[in-house]
């Protein structure tokens, strides 16, 4: 009778035992480097928005406060987004003719909203809360990264669970003194140190802080 | 379930003898169930309802394999690819004070029911108005019985309170202006009228009729007097299917002139309701129920004389009969001889009554104890009672000293215009019929629906020359009108509301109204000649005359702040009682074996048929049957095996010249020889909901028999009719789930009225227990307050965007409210007979089990406990294998079959809950307790945490949440604090002291499964008289 296998099977077979988890283990690594890729979260990509507002010229520039037009980041779980009013308090008097501005005086006459694109959006199940974070010395800049360097503003950081997780379950890397909250260009060498501190101060206690029912309900 | 697959064979005689045999009280949901025939047996132990996953789409199974392969292949490509979708965030142009986006505001304002003003307070996120509470600055919708220690303090509210705000945003409402059935405009209107209105001021209003439903607004009724001093010839109409005709009367029997008596059930120690559900009918029953319940909150170290007693005398089992202590079902001409029997046996002469098939022991006892009583006592009556009942009840009560000062009962001024309504529409169609009437302005309501059908209003309001009407729908009346004007929400509208006891509610808008509609006092505006004044306006220039100049302002803004004008409640006003009532014959029982009475009572749902279009009411089950989407001839079990009659059985009714067929639905409880119908349904021209669901019982109604249809001749049609109830789902097969007993036995052994029959309560576990340290949410149900009014389920379905899913998917098991009422009968040896049991309420929410059984069968890890003790629910994470619901012994967990949430219109998604996320297809659902508030107040207490010297930095939690700074939605709604929430760990607050080992009657369900559930209840305490109590049970001794 002819041997239905030849010597070869043997290899074929050791190569296929071998190879297929390893293809599957490549595979599975490309995957997760494209979830992680910019291109895929959108990370660093300026947005177009209806008008070209520049953070690094009102922060960097300018040195207005991240408050004057997120207004509500200290008090709810929205920062806030200006209304057409607080540019206007400025823009009334300086850049009247400016030909960008152009759609900001149109929304004042009109009384017609600007509809700005959302840079960061989480989805729709996830409840977060800018007020808690700021009141526990969690800093804009940890989430939104240095926006005043952001001619155009864009994504600082992924989003992903993973990375909330992260500072949920280890908090104190992530905050900053009280007077720097807002700062987004503060830097120390010793935060580790400094923020067990205000981890103290603030009373940040990280029970409840992985629970589902904290971010999702 | 639906009939048609539980076909009805219970043998009564066979159910009665194996009853008989128990002991101590049995517990049943249904007589299929307590026969336990084979059907039921089959469909208890198939949860998920035969056909569970099938789906009537348009794809074959082939078609289905064919994408599923596609969209499998392309899975890879299309996740790894897709974006979330650009959102866009659109700020103000102008920023309104005091508005921060995130958070909600709330403003007070008013609703009306059958004309009278019940107080709302409203949540408005980003300007849409988005949940319904009730105003606990208003007399008509209190809020808790002990101040809160913290938080914002919410009022009661009924189910029609709550749902309104599904049919402001109803997308089947008018939405613009038709003349003869097509387009038109409001301006073209105003035109027309003004024109019509100099003609009509020509001949001073002759031929002007104007028809409304009852008025109690300042504000209209003010507009009104000045629009007939302007056309002195006008007629002013009004006619509301469940007015107070019968009480007018009553009253004017009894006292020779109208008085509208306000109840205080907290004053009163014996109450006996004569066919009178006074805790769930009604614009004032959110308060007669909070007062009710002030009286019975059964709690350790309670005296004997401190927990009311109600008796209750009915035909149709309602809340009140479930709730009562004890309860007689008579007959309509019966319960007109228990009158008779009770006045009598109390020394008011009747002359001779026979005792007939009233139970003259009751009647002893019942008498004996008012008189006892005399002056803490309270009889009422309804509506649907003729009006010499009404009469006796206040003699009855003004001999026992009940009316007065401070007394249970007292007398005002009525709020509404005391009129004979039925005569007042009589009159109208009289005048149609003599050509005087030119033009009809209805203003509001529906009368060619809903109008008693000897007087054929439908061709009478045909003949008018011209017809106008205002209404939110296009409904029946409008389609006969030459002109309809879409009419304003309550939500989108400027007027003004007297409550029962004539408190002034400001109604102010929470949004600008959504189809253009128009108000009454816009309409009248235009025929005043003063087109174009707003509402704004118009309702603060008669304020303006009421209150003077120089503090009117702040007044203005102090009403429309609290939602009431201070002092505007009806004085106090002083009536005797007549020596003798001249009584008419007592009626004779039923004539013939094939002959009924049939009982009509506004719907505990859709109330007069003006709700019918709500979604969110039409698949609420009703309190005690559990129907939904239907009403149905409601009949007891003796009088349908009499008549052959079996569930869904069509049957022919025909009084005079009147005829309607109906379903038949048995109900325990029910009395004999009579039915009961809802109205309220068979709407032509509802909407897409409502359209077409149930039988128009205004088509028996008439003039002189508004409330009973005597002596109806019933034929089988031979057709059934599928009836859609919610009884018998979700069953827990009866293991010891309610508990309760009799406040003797609570007294002599508080904890024996919670005993299982078997419980073990061993807790064994191989682990350490768990340490549930610091807060800890637990809820308790207390059984004895609980009336099953509802309130609860539909407020938690408006609080957590939980969908509506139709009547087939109801049959089939997949309703999705988060918290159920279940309505249990039960007999013992006082009440051995299963045709007329006594019942019990049990809202069942999620049990937040520590020791949850869902939790570890999950294989995706969707669902996980939390620090504080809840169950959380991960619906991203859900992948709906269904297995957490097969496990969980309450049958708490809700699945979404068929993509419930699918937006059918725009309008609906603004009345999502924006801090709630809203469910898609395959996610198991439950409650969570409301997570989104406690969510809120933790943030809030951890802000103010920091700075709190109280809590220490090391301490086991970073926050102290204070009693009552959440508050669930289900709990704010209650009327009776049935519901109590809070932190178990803190010893202080409201909910521990409600549990073990404060209150011993506390138990949990089902804990002999180990499943340490947190929502835990208060047994159930009758406080029966010992006379009507023979044998106790004494192994509980």
């Amino acid at each position: 009778m002819k041997r239905l296998f030849t010597p070869y099977t043997n290899t074929i077979a050791r190569a296929t035992a071998l190879g297929v988890p390893l293809l599957v283990l490549i595979a599975g690594g490309f995957g997760r480097m494209w979830l992680d890729s910019s291109y895929e979260t959108g990370v660093g990509e300026a947005i177009d928005q209806p008008v070209p507002f520049s953070h690094e010229h009102h922060v960097a520039g300018l040195g207005i406060d991240c408050r004057f037009c997120h207004l509500s980041a200290e008090t709810s779980s929205v920062a806030g987004v200006p209304a057409t009013e607080v540019c206007m308090t400025c823009h009334s008097q300086i850049w009247t003719n400016a030909q960008m501005l152009q759609p900001v005086r149109d929304s004042f006459e009109k009384g017609q909203p600007i509809q700005w694109v959302r840079v960061n959006d989480l989805p729709d199940f996830v409840y977060f809360d800018h007020s808690i974070h700021v009141a526990k010395g969690v800093g804009c800049a940890e989430c939104h990264g240095e926006v005043h360097r952001m001619p155009m503003t864009w994504k600082a950081q992924n989003l992903h669970m993973t990375w909330c997780l992260d500072c949920h379950r280890d908090p104190e890397k992530q905050l900053r003194p009280k007077d720097v909250v807002f700062s987004t260009d503060w830097f120390s060498g010793a935060r580790a140190k400094l923020g067990a501190e205000i981890a103290r101060e603030n009373k940040v206690n990280t029970k409840g802080l992985t629970n589902c029912s904290t971010c999702h309900r | 379930m639906s009939q048609a697959q539980l076909d009805q064979s219970v043998d009564l005689e066979a159910l009665r003898a194996k009853l008989a045999g128990k002991q101590g009280r049995q517990y049943w949901r249904s007589l299929e169930e307590l026969a336990q025939t084979p059907e039921f047996r089959a469909y208890v132990d198939n949860e998920f309802a035969a056909g569970a996953p099938e789906w009537d789409d348009r794809f074959s199974r082939r078609s289905f394999l064919q994408i599923m392969g596609a969209s499998l292949a392309l899975a890879g490509l299309s996740a790894g690819c897709t974006r979330q979708p650009e959102e866009k965030i659109v700020p103000y142009v102008k920023q309104p004070e005091y508005v921060v986006p995130g958070k909600p505001m709330y403003f007070a304002t008013s609703d009306v029911l059958a004309g009278y003003g019940r107080g709302l307070l409203v949540q408005s996120n980003d300007g849409r108005p988005t949940k319904i509470d009730g105003n606990p600055d208003h007399p008509a919708s209190p809020g808790p019985f002990a101040p809160q220690k913290a938080g914002m303090t919410f009022g009661a509210a009924d189910i029609y309170a709550i749902a309104s705000i599904l049919g402001m945003y109803d997308p089947d409402r008018s939405q613009a202006v038709k003349y003869l059935g097509e387009y038109n405009t409001w301006t073209a209107f105003t035109t027309v009228m003004s024109n019509a209105a100099e003609k009509i001021g020509t001949q001073q209003g002759q031929g002007l009729y104007l028809l409304t439903e009852t008025v109690t607004s300042p504000t209209l009724i003010a507009q009104m007097q000045a629009l007939l001093a302007k056309y002195p010839k006008a007629v002013w109409t009004q006619h509301e299917p469940v007015n107070r005709d019968q009480s007018r009367q009553g009253a004017m029997l009894a006292f020779g002139e109208d008085a509208q008596a306000v109840y205080h059930f907290d004053r009163a120690a014996r109450i006996v309701a004569v066919d009178s559900d006074f805790v769930t009918t009604g614009p004032a029953s959110v308060r007669q129920a909070h007062d009710f319940a002030a009286g019975r909150r059964v709690r350790a170290g309670i005296a004997a004389g401190e927990m009311n007693r109600l008796y209750a005398v009915e035909s149709t089992l309602t809340s009140t009969g479930a709730t009562a202590d004890h309860r007689l079902a008579l007959s309509p001409a019966e319960i007109d001889r228990f009158v008779r029997l009770l006045a009598a046996k109390l020394g008011i002469s009747v002359g001779q009554v026979e005792p007939g098939a009233v139970d003259a022991e009751f009647v002893e006892v019942v008498a004996q104890d008012l008189a006892e009583h005399a002056g803490r006592g309270l009889v009422i009556t309804g509506e649907g009672q003729p009006a010499h009942v009404h009469a006796l009840v206040h003699a009855i009560n003004e001999k026992l000293g009940n009316h007065g000062p401070n007394r249970p009962i007292e007398f005002i001024e009525p709020v509404a215009a005391s009129l004979d309504q039925g005569q007042s529409l009589r009159d109208l169609v009289k005048a149609i019929d003599q050509n005087l009437v030119e033009t009809l302005i209805v203003l509001g309501g529906n009368p060619v629906y809903n109008a008693p059908a000897d007087l054929s209003f439908k061709a009478h309001y045909e003949k008018v020359q011209t017809r106008i009407h205002l209404g939110l729908y296009e409904d029946e009346t409008a389609a006969l009108s030459h002109w309809h004007i879409p009419q304003a929400h309550l939500l989108e509208s400027w007027s003004d509301a007297r409550s029962v006891d004539g408190t002034v509610g400001i109604i102010q808008p929470l949004i600008a109204p959504l189809y253009n509609g128009k108000t009454a006092h816009d309409l009248l505006t235009v025929l005043l000649g003063e087109g174009g004044r707003n509402g704004q306006r118009l309702v603060q220039d008669y304020w303006k005359t009421q209150i003077s100049g120089a503090e009117f302002e702040k007044a203005w803004r102090k009403a429309l702040h609290d939602g009431v004008v201070p002092g505007t409640q009806r004085a106090a006003k002083a009536v005797t009682a007549k020596a003798a009532v001249d009584l008419p014959r007592l009626s004779a029982a039923r004539a013939a074996n094939d002959q009924v009475d049939i009982i009509l009572r506004p719907d505990p749902s859709v109330w007069d048929g003006r709700f019918a279009n709500n979604g969110w009411l039409q698949e609420l089950p009703r309190p005690i049957t559990k129907l939904t989407w239907d009403n149905a001839l409601l009949v007891s079990p003796a009088t349908a095996r009499d008549l052959g009659a079996k569930n869904g059985d069509v049957l022919d009714l025909t009084s005079g010249a009147y005829r309607l067929a109906a379903p038949v639905f048995i109900t325990p409880g029910h009395a004999d020889g009579c039915m009961t119908l809802h109205l309220g349904y068979g709407r032509m021209r509802a909407g897409h909901v409502g359209t077409n669901v149930g039988a128009n019982a205004y088509a028996l109604r008439q003039t002189d028999q508004p409330w009973v249809v005597r002596d109806v001749k019933v034929a089988h049609t031979g057709r059934t009719h599928q009836l859609v109830d919610s009884q018998k789902h979700h069953s827990m097969e009866n293991r010891d789930l309610v508990r309760g007993g009799t406040l003797d036995e609570f007294l002599h052994n508080p904890a024996s009225i919670a005993k299982s029959h078997h419980e073990d309560n061993l807790h064994l576990s191989l682990y350490e227990p768990y340490k549930f340290t610091g807060t800890q949410w637990a809820m308790t149900i207390d059984l004895t307050a609980c009336i099953g009014c509802n309130a609860c389920t539909i407020a938690c379905q408006s609080e957590n965007n939980i969908p509506v899913v139709g009547k087939a998917q109801v049959a089939v098991g997949r309703e999705m409210h988060w918290i159920r009422v279940d309505h249990y009968y039960s007999n013992d040896a006082n009440h051995p007979d299963p045709n007329q049991p006594e019942s019990e309420f049990q809202p069942v929410t999620c049990m937040h089990c520590e020791n949850a059984p869902c939790e570890v069968v999950c294989p995706v890890g969707a669902t996980q406990h939390s620090d504080d003790g809840l169950n959380d629910m991960v619906y991203n994470r859900c992948i709906g294998t269904r297995y957490c619901s097969n496990n969980c012994p309450y049958k708490v967990r809700r699945f979404n079959f068929l993509e419930y949430q699918r937006p059918v219109a725009e309008s609906l998604q603004l009345m999502q809950n924006p801090n709630v996320t809203v469910r898609m297809r395959g996610v198991m659902e439950k409650c969570t307790y409301c997570v989104q508030r406690i969510s809120a107040a933790r943030i809030g207490a951890k802000k103010r945490g920091i700075t709190d010297p109280s809590i220490s930095a090391g301490g086991d939690e970073d926050y102290n949440i204070l009693d009552g700074e959440v508050v669930t939605a289900c709990q704010a709604a209650c009327p009776t604090q049935a519901i109590i929430f809070g932190n178990m760990n803190d010893p202080s607050s409201q909910v521990a002291q409600s549990r073990l080992p404060h209150q011993p009657h506390n138990y949990g369900m089902l804990t002999e499964l180990n499943t340490r559930p947190r929502t835990t209840y208060l047994a159930r305490v009758r406080n029966v008289h010992p006379k009507l109590a023979a044998a106790t049970h004494e192994e509980h001794y």
